[in-house]
């Protein structure tokens, strides 16, 4: 076998990626600093944004109250900066379970939630989610009771969806802070939910 | 464009197969819903895909679906729903 080292032929995206790239650099349409500049800030974007406004709703009835109204609106009260992106929030009850897919591509609020995990973008996931989402849910870890209704979104066109977990009990009087630490990216895609250490 | 349905209407994915870009997920053609907001009007991504500019701006609604609607042989608690994205020129009343 020849010893290429550590080379690696480009793949069909990532050759696409490069010559699209270097036509728009070439074209001056873009500069390779902005180019890099929005990789950083893409970078940048953790689902600890998406944390802070879980959090947020938690310790303040009113903001909860207008973030289920317009999600848009209400995080940028909170000075997050959004985009385009119109987020719809769905809220988390003793009754209804929410969880996030999109059949169609990997669609996902990437302004508060960050870069989405593979298995987001899998054909496994995105195929199952809407067929069987208690068995997928399942392999993640979570049962949910029958007595709960699974409410599966399937984010096809222009909104993005942020699920509102649940606050786990005995987290009464906890500062925003320590809220936001307990809530992970999964939970809010709908995949996990929130526990007290 | 003005919408046509109203929350909590009964409408029918239409059953079409037109080519292109079109962001109306197979699985979902055919089935009855329930409208279950108006998310507001953008431009048609079938249109856009062609590189024309969309307008007028389509309706676009959630629609939630019972499960067992979408998949007869569905296995779950019969209140399990799945709610999609539809513009309005895939919706007919039910």
């Amino acid at each position: 076998m020849t010893d290429r080292g550590k080379y690696q032929p480009l793949s069909y995206f990532q050759l696409m990626e490069v010559t699209l790239r270097e036509l728009l650099v070439e074209k001056g349409i873009l500069t390779g600093e902005q180019v890099k500049a929005e990789v950083a800030a893409m970078r940048a974007r953790t689902p600890e944004r998406g944390a802070r406004v879980v959090a947020k709703a938690w310790a303040d009835a009113d903001f909860k109250r207008r973030l289920l109204e317009n999600g848009t609106t209400a995080c940028e009260g909170l000075g997050l900066e959004l985009g385009t992106l119109k987020l719809v929030v769905v809220e988390n009850t003793p009754q209804v379970h929410n969880a996030i897919v999109c059949t169609l591509c990997s669609c996902y609020p990437r302004m508060l939630l960050g870069i989405p995990p593979d298995w987001y973008k899998s054909r496994n996931y995105r195929s199952r989610m809407v067929r069987e989402p208690r068995v997928v849910l399942q392999e993640f870890g979570l049962k949910i009771s029958l007595e709960t209704a699974i409410r599966v979104h399937d984010s096809t066109a222009d909104m993005r969806y942020m699920v509102l977990p649940m606050r786990p009990a005995g987290t009464e009087g906890w500062s925003e802070e320590r809220l936001a630490a307990l809530v992970n990216r999964d939970s809010m895609i709908g995949v996990a939910i929130p526990s007290p250490g | 464009m003005a919408p046509r349905f109203k929350t909590g209407e009964k409408v029918r994915v239409m059953k079409a197969y037109p080519l292109g870009h079109v962001r109306t997920p197979f699985y979902i053609r055919g089935c009855v819903g329930e409208i279950e907001r108006l998310c507001g009007s953008f431009p048609n991504p079938e249109e856009l895909a062609q590189m024309r500019d969309g307008l007028p701006a389509q309706p676009l609604y959630r629609v939630r679906f019972q499960q067992k609607e979408v998949w007869p042989d569905y296995r779950g608690s019969p209140s399990d729903v799945l709610e999609v994205e539809i513009f309005q020129h895939w919706l007919e009343k039910a």
